[in-house]
């Protein structure tokens, strides 16, 4: 059964949640303030009234402890779904992450896999004070094991987690924060829609050059792309869906077509998810570029204070000046 | 302090059931078929630590990490669990893996270096013994919550030693459990040495035992060097954890015997004489003796232990010196159920 509903990607999210649960007995939902207040951000609101306690429940206040324990339910036939209230605050679990959620697979060759998905709220744009606003993907996306998925639409936020939920790897689920509260029309499933994690998606056509973002990112190079075509230049914009793993078809069969690319994303430039991009596309592409790929990036300083996170985030005009810098003279 | 708490308090010194020299402290001991069972654990163990020491030697194996004198605690964490129970083993726990059931070349191949991890999780119980400290321990909550919601009587035992209880997961292990009233057993091995590291530097606390007041958790002592002991004091645990009474913490105080592994100088840190006191503490001497004293335990009875322990021994060593060709694309089938692209790319230039 398909329906359709306007939706935050908050609701989005939270209504992959509810539909995951009564598809399968097994999903359980756990974290800090998951329970009764239905999270910081409300994307767990309503489980528990609806799932009961066992279905959804606060934990004690300590990361390590709830992937840890996540880890042990997935060996003995659940499939838990952890929330880390913030991405700095997952930092005490990136030890299990590491060690034992990216490694249990392939240390007993199969025998024990992980469905598991960390929903991290992750990255800035919302005036959060120090600790609440990093973009910390390059880390996971780093660590063999783990897939690292970020949606950028409510539409993907719902699809991407059903799959997340239904996928027999763990999976670290980054949801932008400051797109919690966009809207538009969602599908719904009674059952875990696929194909979506590994498939970068071309959200604008364009001939000029190729916009590659992913997660909070996408919406900024959709609004360059709007600019750039009343001026006259027309921007393609891919949105990757998901980091790990990384759809090199897609990407490269964009870059290929408009010869020019832009990497578009809000973590501290060095060695980061867009400098791999870079390598990737350059290694493949090479022979198809006109200009060098250019980055549009945070800075490689500490996520700065409220005040002053707006010279970090990557915005329309320094996205439109990399674009103009692409060696137009040449073509 | 109030009454409540007072019971999660350990007793004062810990639980001794046989003494040193062989003789019965308590009226209530496990029964004759428990301790002669015990028996042939404690001098299979002993063969294997070893056999495997040997191994080292001979460059078959990387690494070991004995439990040479801590066999007692090995044997009974493995002996006190039901089928369905859980073991969640440090990487010096494997005689008590060996114990659970688990093929011993099975269990050393972490140590021989053909792969991380050489036996099914699943098919005894045991969960794989890997090197960080106390990362096992929020696990073995999370398979005892998991089979709490299911319905299941499981039981899990959770090994750790005196090192790991510095470590934060040994906290937020036993913190979380006893919010979940998750089935688990901390059993702490207390040998007195985290590698180089004396007990003194490790902790203030009273006994490791009395760390399970702070949580909620009942702490017991047991002499872990006594395997009637340790065979009763885990038995009660395992008891009171299926019965619904939530995690229960026993710290077992040992000695590691040689030094933290072949690779270690156990003289940089600690006297000759302090080891010899520890000899006569020997957790097989003691046992033996009793059963000798009891007229439970003759030459043959024991001979034939030691065969099958030689058997274990000889089976081990040919599984170890067997060369098994590793398979470099193994490296890449098992990260992902299914492989990514990158990764079907990179098996196929490696």
């Amino acid at each position: 059964m398909i329906a359709h509903e306007k939706l935050s990607m908050a609701q989005a999210l939270n209504r992959a949640l509810r539909d995951a649960m009564s598809a399968d007995p097994s999903v359980v939902v756990f974290g800090e303030d998951v329970g009764p207040l239905g999270g910081v951000f409300r994307i767990t609101d309503g489980l528990t009234a609806e799932f009961g306690e066992d279905r959804c429940f606060d934990t004690p206040l300590a990361e390590s402890g709830i992937v840890g324990v996540a880890v042990g339910m997935a060996m003995n036939g659940m499939r838990p779904v952890v929330e880390m209230q913030f991405d700095a605050f997952a930092y005490p679990a990136f030890e299990q992450i590491v060690s034992h959620v990216a490694k249990m697979r392939n240390r007993t060759r199969g025998k024990v896999s992980l469905p598991m998905v960390i929903r991290v709220p992750y990255a800035g744009g919302i005036g959060g004070v120090e600790h609440h606003c990093d973009s910390s993907e390059a880390y996971y996306a780093h660590t063999p094991g783990l897939h690292v998925v970020a949606p950028a639409t409510p539409s993907d936020a719902y699809t991407l987690l059903r799959e997340a939920i239904a996928s027999p790897d763990p999976v670290i689920f980054l949801e932008p924060k400051k797109l919690y509260w966009s809207k538009e029309e969602v599908e719904l499933s009674a059952h875990a829609p696929a194909a979506g994690i590994g498939r970068a998606v071309v959200r604008r056509e364009g001939s000029d050059a190729t916009l590659i973002a992913y997660g909070p990112s996408v919406p900024i190079a959709l609004e360059a792309a709007e600019v750039a075509d009343r001026e006259g230049r027309s921007l393609q914009v891919v949105d990757l869906r998901s980091i790990v793993p990384f759809d090199d078809e897609t990407v490269c069969a964009a870059v290929r077509s408009t010869g020019r690319a832009v990497v578009v994303a809000e973590a501290s430039g060095f060695a980061s998810v867009s400098s791999e991009i870079v390598a990737r596309v350059t290694e493949r592409c090479f022979h198809s570029l006109a200009a060098p790929i250019r980055r549009v990036t945070g800075y490689d300083i500490p996520y700065p204070p409220p005040k002053l996170e707006h010279v970090q985030l990557p915005s329309v005009d320094r996205v439109l000046e990399a674009v103009d810098d692409l060696q137009w003279e040449l073509s | 302090m109030t009454g409540d708490a007072h019971h999660l308090l350990p007793s004062a010194e810990p639980v001794t059931l046989i003494g040193v020299d062989g003789a019965a402290l308590h009226e209530t001991l496990p029964d004759d078929a428990a301790l002669l069972r015990a028996l042939q654990g404690l001098v299979t163990a002993r063969r294997l630590n070893e056999q495997a020491y040997a191994l080292v030697r001979q460059g078959r194996l990387a690494v070991y990490p004995s439990s040479h004198g801590q066999e007692a605690c090995q044997v009974a964490a493995a002996q006190v669990l039901a089928d369905g129970d859980w073991l969640f083993p440090t990487y010096r726990d494997t005689a008590a893996i060996v114990e659970r059931g688990v093929d011993p070349v099975e269990a050393l191949t972490l140590l021989k270096g053909d792969w991380h991890c050489g036996y099914d999780p699943y098919e005894h119980r045991v969960a794989p013994h890997t090197t960080p400290l106390a990362t096992q321990l929020p696990h073995a909550v999370g398979v005892a919550h998991a089979a709490r919601l299911k319905g299941e009587p499981t039981v899990v035992m959770a090994l750790c030693g005196d090192g790991g209880t510095s470590e934060g997961d040994f906290h937020e292990a036993l913190n979380f459990a006893a919010v979940l009233k998750a089935p688990v057993v901390f059993l702490v091995q207390n040998n007195e040495y985290a590698i180089s590291v004396p007990l003194a530097r490790q902790t203030a606390a009273p006994s490791l035992a009395h760390k399970g007041i702070g949580y909620g958790v009942k702490g017991e002592r047991v002499d872990g060097n006594d395997v009637a002991a340790l065979l009763a004091v885990l038995t009660d645990a395992v008891q009171r954890a299926r019965s619904g009474a939530g995690p229960q913490l026993v710290e077992a105080h040992t000695y590691r015997m040689q030094a933290h592994t072949n690779a270690d100088d156990a003289t940089r840190y600690r006297k000759d004489d302090e080891v010899a006191a520890w000899v006569e503490r020997d957790p097989i001497v003691r046992l033996e003796k009793h059963l000798r004293d009891r007229g439970l335990l003759t030459d043959d009875v024991l001979a034939r232990m030691t065969e099958a322990a030689e058997k274990t021994a000889a089976h081990t060593r040919d599984g170890i010196n067997r060369d098994v060709e590793p398979d470099p694309a193994e490296l890449f089938a098992y990260v992902y159920a299914k492989p990514t692209p990158q990764l079907i790319e990179q098996g196929a230039q490696a």
